[in-house]
């Protein structure tokens, strides 16, 4: 049976070109391979290989042709005894979309075969996109009564819960800088090297995107790393990995191989360190489907989260903050104590305006909760913990009872996580809404270092003091 | 004594030999890559078969692609067929393969479907990645394929992340990395290579140097193309391979393999290849002339080199070859017939495999 020869797409967005040279005629014989047809498209002239193996019967188009569309025939090739008459006066092949509503009438001008689809087209159904599956948090464990609580840093807390896991689970490790033999940068890893060896607490070189690319490799082939930062502000350097490799295996492979890894590490401003080494990455993060971004603020969060984290199959960004590693904090002494991921915490019920804040931001938000007090301002207090997944409904939830709504955070102004909260709660709370929303963050500048100018640039509890006060109209 | 990079292959096997004793001798004395057995019967009519497969596979995509059912990017690997091959017969069951985005030969020399293959190329829900991942992106993890990436050069830091786990896990695996001659000079190459040697991960660095990273040649973009030496600086040995030919890379993968299995830490092969075809299907490939294109194809095509010596040797005969074309040929078609039946993925799959 003769082979259409068709006007192929050569660029990804080709729909016609010239078709301006042949480089066969008729009765020429051809083989895979050989250039048969230059073809001239808005981009470059392209030349045109055979596929298929015989005799050019017929050019359908002539040379020099221009707005020939893709997949129109323009020649036809006969096989080994085939005589010109074989070839058919049907029309031109209509052009071919990838959509799935033509696959028989494609494969049908492609092979000169009619071949029934094997199911419906789909196309109709398309063009309506369904809805985005809601995400259900667990709630936090009941602690029983009489749990003993220890106080403890959130240094402290960091520790215990990796050194748990990895007492739980043997493909847990972890490396980066300085984790083992110097202990930490910040003593995050105190102590793990001495109980669990150089096998599992790895000391790498200062190389962060590539080690940050290895720990995903090994978490593709089903280790659980957990990969250190010094800081995220040298994450940067391994972002592509964590975006690129990590978050969007799991969506590129159907399923088939996702990549179980921890990115940890202090995160946003210190003190007086300047611009390259104090921004807050939370925001950036929390922009990425495929992760999960957590941001704890007090111990016992940190221990939990940090543990869920590690046991979570997905690639999870762990947001610490040097100033509240020296933080203490009440922790339950649990066997395993374990919080959920992307559930929001309840810090201090109130009933006339809502703040929602985390991770560093609530030191902010608490001394603020306390000084309204005393001006009669009963504020709700919202510790977000994760931001992504969000945990939108109980903030929600929040401002159907107070109306009002300010978030806190360190984290540049423009497309903060705020502004996200405030989008998605005018979305959908407008109508519970009795003031515009405030959101508090860090200015819009580099970190500067004079002590000064870096306190005027980091948010301040006067600042969340006036924003609730304004969105109560008082 | 970098090769010269108008010089043919044989021009190439001289400095590669040079090369051979250069790096041998700087790094390692044992790694040679010098065995060139000769094939048997069996293996090659083996590598005929799966080169051919590539081959005809890669030509049915860029048909496809002609015809609208592919969209995107679509690189193909036409011409570089004996590389995968090679190293696939070199490979043991457990090894595993990671790539960048030339990757349609990888997936089919470990073994995965060309249905399923093609039908991810046309965007169906049968492909590997149902239709989410497209030619870029397919992973499998029976085949121990693991993509499939589309950042040049970011495979080569998690190839080495799998060497990781093989060693902590303390089997007897081998991760097997491509990198082309373009990712050879991306910084997380070098970084990689440093943790590889530290740790002496067992990693094989095949870098396919097919003379062009996308319209760059090698001489306009590098200040040192022989890329079997790029590892010297952390004392991984390297040494150059004619990649045209099926039986040294064999050869050469047996004993890079080796190497690692042994405990020695990663080796860099470098396979001395070309593609046939642009970079993409838009490249013109105006940066090189037609006449080098032709030279390699009538001198050096590696699945002709196996035709010839199979027919040379008698161990098969114009027919039996014929067959076995037809064979290929069936199997291309029907995996194309399928890719374009195949329903495209449910809508509600947009919202799947984002997290588990």
């Amino acid at each position: 049976m003769p082979i259409d020869i068709l006007m192929p797409a050569l660029s990804p967005t080709m729909e016609e070109g010239t078709l301006s040279k042949w480089l066969k005629k008729e009765g020429d014989k051809v083989t895979s391979g050989d250039v048969i047809a230059e073809i001239e498209t808005d981009k470059a002239t392209m030349e045109v290989e055979a596929v298929d193996e015989g005799v050019i019967g017929k050019l359908l188009v002539p040379a020099g042709t221009e707005n020939v569309k893709v997949n129109t025939r323009i020649a036809v090739l006969l096989a080994d005894g085939e005589g010109a008459d074989a070839i058919s006066a049907e029309k031109p092949a209509a052009p071919a979309k990838a959509d799935a509503d033509t696959p028989a009438a494609t494969s049908e001008a492609a092979g000169g075969k009619v071949r029934e689809s094997a199911e419906e087209p789909t196309a109709k159904a398309d063009s309506k996109v369904p809805a985005q599956p809601k995400a259900e948090a667990a709630s936090d464990p009941d602690i029983p009564a009489g749990t003993e609580m220890v106080t403890m840093t959130v240094r402290e807390a960091l520790r215990d819960a990796m050194a748990e896991e990895m007492r739980r689970d043997e493909n847990v490790f972890v490396m980066g800088e300085e984790v083992a033999e110097y202990q930490g940068a910040y003593k995050i890893t105190q102590g793990l090297l001495q109980e669990f060896g150089d096998r599992r607490v790895i000391d790498t070189p200062i190389t962060e995107h590539g080690f940050a690319g290895v720990g995903v490799g090994a978490a593709m082939a089903g280790l659980r790393p957990i990969v250190e930062f010094m800081t995220f502000n040298f994450a940067m350097q391994a972002i592509d990995q964590i975006i690129n490799s990590a978050a969007k295996t799991l969506y590129m492979s159907g399923g088939q191989m996702g990549a179980p890894i921890v990115f940890r590490g202090p995160n946003g401003a210190a003190a007086r360190v300047a611009a390259q080494h104090s921004q807050d990455y939370g925001a950036w993060y929390s922009h990425i489907p495929g992760l999960k971004v957590v941001q704890p603020y007090t111990a016992a969060d940190a221990k939990g989260l940090l543990k869920a984290a590690i046991r979570d199959p997905n690639p999870v960004i762990f947001l610490e903050n040097e100033i509240l590693y020296g933080h203490s904090f009440e922790v339950p002494k649990m066997d395993d104590f374990v919080l959920p991921i992307g559930k929001a915490r309840i810090h201090k019920a109130g009933r006339d305006a809502t703040i929602v804040s985390w991770g560093i931001g609530m030191t902010y938000a608490v001394k603020a909760v306390d000084e309204l007090a005393k001006e009669g301002i009963d504020v709700e207090l919202i510790d977000l913990r994760t931001l992504r997944p969000m945990d939108l409904p109980t903030v929600i939830e929040s401002v159907r009872k107070t109306g009002r709504l300010v978030t806190v955070e360190e984290g540049y102004p423009q497309s903060s996580v705020g502004t996200e909260i405030a989008t998605r709660v005018m979305q959908q709370a407008f109508d519970y809404l009795d003031a515009p929303i405030l959101t508090i963050a860090g200015k819009d500048v580099p970190m500067p270092y004079a002590a000064n100018l870096e306190k005027l640039a980091l948010p301040n509890v006067g600042e969340v003091v006036q924003a609730v006060k304004t969105v109560c109209y008082k | 004594m970098a090769p010269t990079k108008t010089a043919s292959v044989s021009g190439r096997k001289t400095a590669a030999k040079s090369a051979t004793k250069t790096a041998s001798r700087s790094a390692s004395k044992e790694f040679t890559g010098r065995n060139t057995p000769d094939f048997g019967k069996d293996d090659d009519l083996h590598a005929y078969r799966e080169m051919l497969l590539i081959r005809r596979f890669e030509e049915k995509a860029g048909q496809l692609y002609g015809m609208g059912f592919i969209g995107g990017f679509c690189h193909l690997y036409i011409g570089q067929e004996a590389v995968v091959v090679g190293m696939q017969m070199a490979q043991k069951e457990g090894d595993q393969v990671i790539t960048a985005y030339r990757d349609h030969g990888h997936m089919l020399a470990t073994g995965m479907s060309a249905r399923g293959v093609m039908a991810e190329l046309t965007g169906r829900r049968g492909g590997y990645s149902k239709g989410k991942g497209g030619s870029m992106h397919m992973f499998s993890k029976e085949k121990h394929f693991y993509g499939g990436h589309g950042i040049v050069g970011a495979q080569v830091s998690l190839g080495t992340g799998l060497a990781f786990a093989n060693k902590y896990r303390n089997n007897d695996s081998v991760s097997v990395a491509y990198f082309g001659d373009g990712a050879a000079n991306q910084g997380q190459v070098y970084e990689s290579f440093n943790m590889a040697a530290l740790w002496k991960l067992p990693i094989v660095y095949i870098v396919e140097n097919n003379r062009y990273a996308m319209g760059t040649s090698t001489s306009r973009a590098t200040a040192q193309s022989n890329y079997s030496l790029r590892g010297s600086g952390f004392g991984i040995p390297g040494v150059q391979v004619d990649g045209m030919d099926v039986r040294a890379v064999k050869a050469a993968g047996d004993e890079a393999l080796e190497h690692c299995r042994s405990g020695k830490g990663p080796i860099i092969l470098e396979m001395l290849t070309y593609r046939y075809r642009g970079h993409s299907m838009s490249d013109p490939a105006k940066y090189r002339s037609k006449d080098e294109v032709q030279k390699m194809r009538s001198e050096h095509d590696p699945i002709e080199q196996v035709r010839l010596r199979l027919l040379e040797k008698g161990w098969a005969t114009e027919d039996e070859l014929k067959a076995i074309d037809k064979d290929i040929r069936d199997v291309v078609s029907d995996s194309a017939d399928f890719a374009q039946a195949d329903p495209e993925p449910d809508p509600s799959e947009l919202y799947t495999d984002i997290l588990l």
